[in-house]
C-alpha cells in the first residue's frame, strides 16, 4: 500500500447520535456515567412479573412523524433517531451530500422478535384468525428494517444492510462501515447498533430459563458486572450511530474529529452456543492491537464487555488479565453496570461513552463493583469512583455474543 | 349502524392511519387518496381496521368502493346495517 492509500484508508468518527437508558446525546451519557447514575428501572413485559431493565426516553418525533412511528419499528425508530442527531452533529450540508455514496450498516443482536410477539397477542384476541394478522409484519421483520428506515427518513440511496451479530453487532457495524469506506464503496458510512430488545418478553423469559436474568430490590444496584453478588444480565435498549468517514474527506470539510478507528478485529469461538472462550476472545484482542500498530500498554481504557453472568465475566476478566498482565495501569471500565446490556448497541453505546475521555482524561467507573469476585483476576478495574489519567490516546471496546462472535475496536486520539 | 355512524367510525379509522393529518374538512366526496398520504399499506390498514372491528370481511375485487368516504359508507352501509354504533 502507497502511503497515499494508507492515508486515504484511515477512518475517522465525525459525528454521533445515541439513546440509551441515561442520555439521548453524549454529552448527556457522560455527565450520568461519571455522576455514577443508573438507568436501570422496573418494566412491565408480557406474560411474567415485572422485570428489571434499561429503558429509553427519547423523543422519536423529533425526527419522525407519527404514522412513521406506528408504521414502523422500535428498532427502526431508534436507528432513525440516533442517525438523524449524528448527521446533524457531523455537521453535513445534508441537501448537498451524494445520498448515492452513503451507506448505512447497523448492528443487530436480533430483529423480529418484538413484532412477530405482538402480532401473536394481536391476534390471540380473535381466537387466533390469522387473516387479522397485519400486512405490515413483514415489512417490520425483515433483517434490515432499522437501517432500511435509516434510508427512508434521511433519503440515503446508497447501500443498506444490518449485521446480525448478537451482542458483538455495536462494534461489527462499526467494522462494517470501515470496510465498506476502505473499499471505496461508500464516501461516508452511518455506522453502529441499535437494540429494541426489551419490547419482547422472550428474551427476558429466556435468560430467565437459563438462571442469567438478574434481579434485585434496588434496580440501581441490580447489574453488578465483576461483583460477587451479580445476578445475572439486566436487558437494556438503546442506540448508538456514528458517521464515518475517511480521513481526507473529513479534513477536507473541516469536520469535528472524535476519534480514528485504528484497529478491529472479529473472530469466532466454534466451541458453544452461549459459553464464551477467553482463548478465542485473546486472539480477537491481539488481532486488533496488531492491526493498529499497537502493543497493549499503549491502551489506556479497556471497554469492558462484562454482562454479569458468572462464566462471562470471568472469562473476559481472564482474557483482560493475559493481555494486560504487563500494564497495571490500564483503566478496564464497564458501562453495562449502569444502563444493562443493550445487546446489538451495547459495544456501540460502550464505546462512544467513553471517547469523551480523549478530552477530559477520565476513565468513568464499573459501578455496584462492592465485592469483586474472587475468580476475576483482575487489578484495573475502575471501581465504583471515576479515574483521572494523566491522559487518554487509546480506548480498547471490547463486545462479545453468543454462538463464540468475538469482536475488538480500538480507536485512537485523533492528533493529526 | 346509521351511515352516519359509519362515517365516524371510518375517520376515527382514518385518524389511526394517519395520525399527522388533519381530518376535519375531509371532503366525501374527494378519494382519500388526492387529499390526504395514504398508500396502499394505508389502505389495506382501514380493510383491517373493519375486518378487526366488526368481523367484515371485504374482498378485493371490492376495495374499488372504498375510494372516497361517500362510497366507503354506501358500500358498508348494508354491511353493518344490524351492527351496533360503538358511540
Amino acid at each position: 500500500m502507497t502511503n497515499a492509500e494508507m492515508y486515504n484508508s484511515r477512518i475517522v468518527i465525525t459525528g454521533v447520535g445515541l439513546t440509551s437508558p441515561i442520555g439521548d446525546s453524549l454529552p448527556e451519557l457522560r455527565a450520568n456515567v461519571l455522576a455514577g447514575k443508573s438507568g436501570v428501572t422496573e418494566f412491565e413485559t408480557r406474560y411474567m412479573p415485572p422485570v428489571l431493565a434499561g429503558v429509553c426516553h427519547f423523543d422519536a418525533l423529533k425526527h419522525q412523524k407519527r404514522k412513521e412511528i406506528r408504521r414502523g419499528t422500535r428498532a427502526g425508530s431508534i436507528a432513525v433517531y440516533c442517525a438523524n442527531e449524528a448527521v446533524h452533529d457531523a455537521g453535513f450540508d445534508w441537501p448537498g451530500v451524494a445520498k448515492d455514496r452513503v451507506g448505512v450498516y447497523l448492528g443487530i443482536t436480533e430483529h423480529g422478535n418484538v413484532e412477530t410477539e405482538n402480532e401473536i397477542f394481536e391476534i390471540g384476541k380473535f381466537g387466533y384468525d390469522t387473516s387479522v394478522w397485519s400486512h405490515h409484519h413483514n415489512p417490520r421483520t425483515v433483517a434490515n428494517n432499522p437501517a432500511g428506515e435509516v434510508t427512508l427518513s434521511l433519503g440515503v440511496t446508497g447501500p443498506h444492510l444490518t449485521v446480525g451479530a448478537a451482542c458483538a453487532a455495536g462494534n461489527a457495524g462499526f467494522i462494517q462501515g470501515l470496510q465498506m469506506l476502505r473499499l471505496g464503496e461508500v464516501d461516508m458510512a452511518i455506522a453502529g447498533g441499535v437494540s429494541e430488545s426489551i419490547h419482547t418478553f422472550g428474551i427476558f423469559a429466556s435468560f430467565r430459563s437459563q438462571n442469567a436474568l438478574a434481579h434485585h430490590e434496588d434496580p440501581a444496584k441490580a447489574c453488578r458486572p465483576f461483583d460477587n453478588d451479580r445476578t445475572g444480565i439486566v436487558v437494556a435498549e438503546g442506540g448508538a450511530i456514528c458517521t464515518l468517514e475517511r480521513l481526507p474527506d473529513a479534513l477536507a470539510r473541516g469536520a469535528k474529529i472524535y476519534g480514528e478507528i485504528v484497529g478491529h478485529a472479529m473472530n469466532s469461538d466454534a466451541t458453544d452456543f452461549v459459553l464464551p472462550d477467553r482463548n478465542r476472545q485473546v486472539q480477537c484482542i491481539h488481532l486488533a492491537l496488531k492491526r493498529a500498530g499497537l502493543t497493549p500498554q499503549d491502551i489506556d481504557i479497556v471497554s469492558s464487555h462484562a454482562t454479569a453472568t458468572e462464566q462471562g465475566d470471568i472469562e473476559e476478566s481472564m482474557a483482560l488479565a493475559e493481555v494486560f498482565k504487563d500494564h497495571p495501569g490500564v483503566a478496564i471500565n464497564n458501562t453495562k453496570s449502569f444502563i444493562g446490556h443493550a445487546m446489538g448497541a451495547a459495544g456501540a453505546i460502550e464505546l462512544l461513552g467513553n471517547i469523551p475521555a480523549f478530552d477530559d482524561g477520565i476513565a468513568h467507573a464499573t459501578i455496584n463493583l462492592d465485592h469483586l469476585d474472587p475468580n476475576v483476576p483482575l487489578t484495573q478495574i475502575v471501581a465504583n469512583e471515576p479515574r483521572q489519567l494523566n491522559s487518554v490516546d487509546c480506548i480498547l471496546n471490547n463486545s462479545f455474543g453468543m454462538l463464540g462472535i468475538n469482536s475488538v475496536l480500538i480507536v485512537r486520539k485523533f492528533s493529526g | 349502524m346509521t351511515a352516519e355512524q359509519i362515517r365516524r367510525v371510518i375517520l376515527d379509522i382514518l385518524g389511526r392511519i394517519a395520525p399527522d393529518e388533519d381530518l376535519s374538512n375531509l371532503n366525501d366526496e374527494v378519494a382519500f387518496r388526492d387529499q390526504m398520504e395514504l398508500d396502499s399499506m394505508d389502505f389495506l390498514d382501514i380493510v383491517m381496521e373493519l375486518r378487526k372491528m366488526y368481523r367484515v370481511q371485504i374482498p378485493e375485487e371490492d376495495y374499488e368502493n372504498l375510494g372516497t368516504m361517500s362510497t366507503t359508507v354506501t358500500y358498508l352501509t348494508p354491511l353493518l346495517k344490524d351492527v351496533v354504533s360503538p358511540a
